[in-house]
C-alpha cells in the first residue's frame, strides 16, 4: 500500500478551481517531484497534504490514515513533515533549540514535573540534548548548535529547516521549493543534503521545485501540474519528452 | 544536575537570602520607614504582574492589554474569600488565610483567562490587543455594577494580611515558577509560537493548547498579584483596575525586555520608584517618565535585557572574557 495517497482531491476558492481531481500516490522510500508553471496549484496541493487547507473534495491518506480535516500538528504526528517556500525558522532561538522544539514529542514529562524539576525532567532533557546534538552532527551542523538561527547563512538556514522537519521523525518529508533563491553552489549542497537524507533516513520525499536541474537530477518520478490538473506522470526521461509538458513549459 | 547549574542555583539562593536579610535589618533599625516599606511591597506586586504579563506578551508573543482585568478578578475574589474565611473560621492564622485566598483567586483568574483566551487567541496582533482591552474593561465595568463587590463605592473591610515577608517569598516563588516554566519543553513550545506560529504547528506543536495554557497561567499569576494588592491596601476601588493600569504593566514589560524575567524585575523596581521619587516635581513627573521611555526606546529598543536573562554566572563570564582580552593585548 502506498504511503501517501491522494485521491481526486479538489480545492475550490470561490469561483476558482485551484486544484482539480488531483491524484498522487507515493510509495515508501520514493522521491517524487511535483513541477508545473507558476500558479499551477503546486503549493495549494502542498497545503492540502499538510493540513493548512482542507480539500473541498476527495481524500488524502497518509500511512493508511485519512488526514482530511486534521490540524497540521496532528498530521505531523501521523508522519508528514514539511518545509516552507520562504524559510520559516524560529529566528531568535538557537539552532539547537530549533531542533529541540521539533523533538518535543519525544519528551514526556508533564508541566508540573518540569516546574518541580523532578528526576524525569533532568533525564528527558539530557536525553533530548544529546539526541538533538547527534542529529545536528548528521547534517554536519554541530558547530552551529549555539548560533541563533537568523545568523546562519541562507543555505544553512534551509538545511536547518529540513533537519528540523526530520526531527519530528516523519515517514514522508515534503519540501516546498527548497532551492528557491539559491545560487548554483548552494543548490549543489542541497542536492547533497537530500542524498544524505535518503541514505540516513528511511523516508519518502515529495519535492516541489522550479530548478529543473535539481528535479531531473534526483527525482525518481515526476508529476507535472498545470491549471490544477495533472498532465503527466513518469520518470524524468519520460516527462522531459512528453509533448504536453513541452507545450506547457515552452509553448506550442 | 550538572555542577554549573547547581552553582547557579546556589548563587541565586544566596543573593535572594542576602537581599531578604538586608531589607529586614534595614526595616528593623528603622532606616526604611513604613512609607518606603509600602513602596517595596508595591515593587514586588508589580514584579508579579509584570513577569506574568511577560509570559503572555514576551514569551508567547501575544500582545494583551487587559492584564489589569485579571488582576481585578484576583483582587476581588481573594478579598471576598478572606472576608468569608474570617467570618466563619475565627482564629485562623493569617498566613493560612492568605494562602487559601490567593489559591482561590489564582484559580478564578485562570478560569476567566481561559474563557477570554479561547475566543480571543484566535486573533493576532492588533486585533488581539483590542479584544483583550475590551475584555479588561468589561471585567472592570461588571465589578463596578454588581452588589457583591461593593460596586463603585469600593470593597472595604478586607483583612490586611499581606506582610513584607509573605509578599517577598511569594514573589520569589512566582519568578522561580515562571523561570522554570519557560525553560522546559512547554516553555520551548511557547517560545516557538512567538517566533513563528505556522512553523510551530508544522513541527507538531499544539499551538492552541499552548496559547491558552500560557494565557491562563499569566492570568492566574496576575490574580495572585491582585490578591496580594487587595490584602495590602485593604480597600478596593474598581477604577484602579482601568486601562491605564494595564498599560503601566505593559510598559514595565517592554522596558525590561520582552522575554526577559530579570528585565521585568529591574524595570518594575525602576518604574515603581521613579514616580514616587519624582513626587516633588508634581505635574512634571509624567513628562519625565515619558521622556525616559522615549530615550530608552531609542537606545535600547528591545528593552533593558532584550530576550536574555541576567545571571551572575554570565556576568562573571563576561568579566573573565574582558580580563583575558586585556591580558592578551598587554602581552602583545
Amino acid at each position: 500500500m502506498a504511503l501517501l495517497e491522494a485521491t481526486n482531491i479538489c480545492m475550490q476558492f470561490g469561483g476558482l478551481r485551484a486544484v482539480d481531481n488531483f491524484n498522487l500516490s507515493i510509495d515508501e522510500h520514493e522521491l517524487v517531484g511535483l513541477i508545473g508553471p507558476n500558479g499551477a496549484g503546486k503549493t495549494t496541493v502542498f497545503n492540502m497534504l499538510t493540513g493548512v487547507y482542507a480539500p473541498t473534495e476527495g481524500n488524502i491518506k497518509i500511512d493508511g490514515v485519512s488526514v482530511v480535516g486534521k490540524k497540521p500538528y496532528e498530521i505531523v504526528r501521523i508522519g508528514a513533515a514539511r518545509t516552507f517556500q520562504n524559510i520559516r525558522l524560529f529566528k531568535d532561538l538557537t539552532v539547537l533549540d530549533n531542533i529541540k522544539i521539533a523533538y518535543h514529542h519525544e519528551l514526556k514529562y508533564s508541566t508540573l514535573e518540569g516546574i518541580l524539576r523532578l528526576p524525569r525532567y533532568w533525564a528527558d532533557e539530557k536525553k533530548a540534548h544529546k539526541a538533538c546534538l547527534d542529529f545536528l552532527k548528521i547534517f554536519d551542523m554541530e558547530d552551529y548548535a549555539e548560533t541563533l538561527a537568523k545568523n546562519l547563512p541562507y543555505g544553512k538556514q534551509r538545511k536547518l529547516e529540513i533537519a528540523r522537519a526530520l526531527a519530528t521523525k516523519p515517514k514522508i518529508l515534503m519540501l516546498d521549493e527548497p532551492a528557491a533563491g539559491m545560487n548554483p553552489q548552494e543548490t549543489h549542497e542541497l542536492m547533497e543534503t537530500i542524498g544524505l537524507i535518503r541514505k540516513q533516513f528511511d523516508i519518502a520525499i515529495l519535492l516541489i521545485e522550479h530548478d529543473m536541474h535539481l528535479v531531473m537530477g534526483i527525482c525518481e518520478r515526476i508529476a507535472v501540474l498545470d491549471y490544477g490538473k495533472i498532465i503527466a506522470v513518469g520518470t524524468p526521461e519520460e516527462t522531459r519528452n512528453n509533448p504536453d509538458v513541452i507545450r506547457v513549459y515552452l509553448g506550442e | 544536575m550538572d555542577r554549573k547549574i547547581l552553582k547557579n542555583y546556589a548563587i541565586n539562593i544566596l543573593v535572594i537570602i542576602a537581599i531578604y536579610i538586608l531589607l529586614k535589618v534595614l526595616m528593623g533599625t528603622g532606616v526604611i520607614s513604613r512609607y518606603h516599606q509600602g513602596i517595596i511591597i508595591f515593587i514586588m506586586i508589580n514584579i508579579i504582574l509584570a513577569t506574568s504579563l511577560n509570559l503572555a506578551t514576551g514569551f508567547l508573543g501575544q500582545l494583551t492589554l487587559g492584564h489589569a482585568g485579571f488582576m481585578a478578578v484576583g483582587a476581588y475574589v481573594s478579598a471576598m474569600t478572606a472576608v468569608a474565611l474570617k467570618a466563619n473560621f475565627k482564629g485562623m492564622p493569617d498566613l493560612v488565610m492568605l494562602i487559601i485566598s490567593l489559591a482561590v483567586a489564582a484559580v478564578a483568574s485562570a478560569l476567566v483567562g481561559i474563557v477570554i483566551g479561547v475566543p480571543a487567541l484566535r486573533l493576532r496582533g492588533d486585533y488581539l490587543a483590542i479584544i483583550t482591552l475590551g475584555f479588561g474593561e468589561v471585567i472592570r465595568v461588571v465589578i463596578n455594577n454588581i452588589k457583591a463587590t461593593g460596586g463603585a463605592q469600593g470593597f472595604t473591610g478586607i483583612p490586611k494580611i499581606s506582610t513584607f515577608d509573605n509578599v517577598f517569598w511569594i514573589t520569589v516563588l512566582v519568578v522561580l515558577f515562571l523561570y522554570r516554566l519557560t525553560h522546559s519543553r512547554q516553555g520551548r513550545a511557547i517560545l516557538s509560537i512567538r517566533e513563528d506560529e505556522i512553523a510551530a504547528e508544522a513541527v507538531g506543536v499544539k499551538t492552541t493548547h499552548f496559547k491558552v495554557m500560557g494565557f491562563a497561567i499569566a492570568a492566574s499569576i496576575a490574580g495572585i498579584g491582585g490578591g496580594l494588592y487587595a490584602h495590602y491596601i485593604a480597600f478596593l476601588d474598581p477604577n484602579t483596575f482601568n486601562f491605564m493600569r494595564s498599560v503601566e504593566i505593559l510598559v514595565i514589560v517592554v522596558l525590561g525586555g520582552m522575554g526577559s524575567l530579570t528585565g521585568s524585575i529591574l524595570a518594575a523596581i525602576v518604574l515603581t520608584i521613579m514616580p514616587e521619587a519624582l513626587r516633588s516635581f508634581a505635574n512634571y513627573r509624567l513628562l519625565l517618565y515619558s521622556f525616559m521611555l522615549i530615550i530608552m526606546m531609542i537606545f535600547r529598543p528591545k528593552g533593558i535585557f532584550g530576550t536574555g536573562e541576567f545571571s551572575w554566572q554570565g556576568f562573571y563570564d563576561r568579566y573573565q572574557m574582558r580580563k583575558n582580552a586585556l591580558l592578551k593585548r598587554e602581552q602583545e
